[in-house]
């Protein structure tokens, strides 16, 4: 079994919209954005719905559990290998992140996987995801 | 308001070259769009509408229209990466039929080889909405694709070995293209055994980096009449943008599920009536979908119609870019729209290699992706026909 390469973070990009994003992953907190028009939430974030247009948007936090959409064992896009995918949170949502922490020979479609945090350069926490340990 | 038989496709030059370190960006955006007027039977001053995409240098389409030495009257810099040029024809055969402009060139250029810049990941720049949320994951174009093929092979079954036949029908193709980049036929055993690049998708599902270029001149049908070349006219257009839907993220089908039915119904035809196809090679998972997406099969059976030569001149169902594609022939820029528009008007002008000539092409259909399939992606359909 080989156990999931991981390749080094870069620094994120802070600015005013998404400053509270960054401080709530410092704080190990997967922030998504909720419509409180339509009750929808959405990703990647943006200050207005992109559902319904309202601008009455909220940050929340994500339960920080989902599943695997769709993933792919990036082999030859850098110096270091790296899995990328794509995970359905369990508030309905599905976004771009990268796996960590597990068998790349196990991965498959549809496994439940959990956030946890890696620092980019500079320090500050991304999120990705690893397989989780309990159902 | 309608495109149909409003503008005929006059003029079409492929640049031979596939590695053009002694050349610049500009100068082979000179050499496509003057291959494509003397293919016509037209000059530079007969040019009054220009329409080129993101690989114009400079300024874009300011700098190329002040390079080439055009005065024009009508311009589009529409950018939706490789379909671009698709788009190109489409919004040229509007501004000819409104009047805007009679003859209008349309040019491609690029020398990602000799500046070893392909599939770079998305520069991580502010005042992009999606790159703090995307950029950290590195969602290089290779890999973007690969999620959609991993996920389409989940859904619906599709094999390793059934995108492999994508490939195996391009270097069919390609053998008899004396300008193609791999011209030796390769097997399915040989693409499976190539190196996994990013699962599921290996080293030979993906098309050839290439310099080089390419330029289309669109035209009102009555110069088109006038000129000595086979009559090609615009018989429909559709064009579409497909994202991750504010996190509703399904990537079992492209853009093409909607660009598709507009040209449709604007040509008033169906898959059933397209002899000859040129579909956006990138990667073979790409075909595969589009295929399905335009309906030339149900959806989720892209895999079994593409499989056992389906796609190969003579020999299948339906013959598939018969230039050899990106996959073996020429992907120039990393945009391959230009040269899918290119070789369909060779089928229609009976003017492509007589080995993989379909036998009397009156109606083909044209799709291009643009921009990262599993992301965010542009697509655009053309359907031409031989008047």
């Amino acid at each position: 079994m080989t156990m999931i390469p991981e390749r080094p973070l870069p620094a994120p990009i802070v600015d005013v919209f998404t400053a509270p994003f960054w401080q709530a992953a410092s704080e190990g907190v997967l922030l998504i954005r909720r419509c409180k028009a339509c009750g929808e939430a959405h990703w990647y974030p943006r200050p207005f719905c992109p559902h319904c247009a309202s601008d009455d948007t909220q940050w929340v936090p994500a339960s920080g559990r989902g599943t695997i959409y769709s993933f792919t064992v990036a082999r030859k896009a850098g110096p270091v290998p790296y899995v990328l995918a794509y995970v359905t949170l369990d508030e309905g949502v599905t976004m771009l992140t990268n796996l960590v922490d597990g068998e790349v020979e196990a991965l498959h479609i549809g496994q439940r996987v959990q956030v946890t945090f890696r620092a980019g350069e500079g320090g500050a926490a991304i999120a990705v995801f690893t397989p989780c340990t309990t159902p | 308001m309608t495109i149909k038989r409003k503008a005929c496709i006059a003029g079409a030059w492929e640049h031979p070259l596939r590695k053009a370190p002694d050349k610049s960006t500009a100068q082979l955006h000179y050499e496509c769009a003057r291959g494509a007027l003397a293919d016509a039977g037209l000059d530079f001053k007969d040019v009054d509408g220009y329409f080129c995409a993101g690989d114009a240098p400079g300024f874009g389409m300011l700098s190329m229209v002040d390079y080439l030495g055009l005065r024009v009257r009508h311009v589009d810099s529409t950018e939706t990466g490789g379909s671009s040029y698709l788009s190109h024809v489409s919004h040229a055969a509007h501004a000819i039929a409104t009047g805007h402009c009679d003859v209008a060139l349309v040019t491609l250029a690029g020398r990602p080889r000799a500046e070893a810049s392909s599939g770079v990941a998305a520069a991580a720049r502010p005042n992009v909405p999606e790159v703090p949320f995307e950029a950290p994951y590195a969602p290089v174009t290779l890999n973007a694709y690969a999620l959609a093929a991993m996920r389409h092979m989940h859904e619906f079954g599709t094999t390793a070995e059934q995108l492999a036949w994508v490939k195996v029908a391009a270097s069919h193709h390609a053998r008899h293209n004396p300008h193609a980049m791999l011209r030796e036929v390769v097997t399915v055993e040989d693409v499976l055994a190539s190196p996994l690049v990013s699962d599921p998708l290996h080293k030979l599902d993906c098309c050839v980096v290439s310099d080089g270029g390419g330029a289309l001149v669109v035209v009102r049908p009555e110069i088109a009449r006038s000129l000595q070349r086979p009559l090609v006219s615009v018989l429909g257009a559709g064009e579409a943008v497909k994202g991750q839907a504010g996190g509703r993220v399904d990537l079992t089908y492209s853009g093409a599920a909607w660009s598709g039915p507009k040209a449709f119904e604007e040509a008033g035809v169906s898959p059933h009536d397209i002899r000859y196809a040129s579909i956006y090679d990138s990667f073979t998972i790409t075909v595969v979908m589009q295929l399905e997406d335009l309906g030339f099969c149900a959806k989720g059976e892209g895999g079994r119609f593409v499989a056992d030569g389906n796609l190969i001149a003579g020999v299948g169902r339906l013959p598939v870019n018969t230039d050899g594609g990106g996959l073996c022939n020429n992907h120039p820029s990393n945009r391959g729209g230009i040269t899918k528009v290119i070789e369909a008007v060779r089928q229609l002008r009976g003017e492509a290699h007589p080995l993989v000539q379909v036998p009397g092409c009156e109606l083909a259909l044209v799709n291009g992706i643009g921009g990262l399939l599993g992301t965010r992606h542009g697509s655009a359909t053309l359907i031409l026909g031989r008047d």
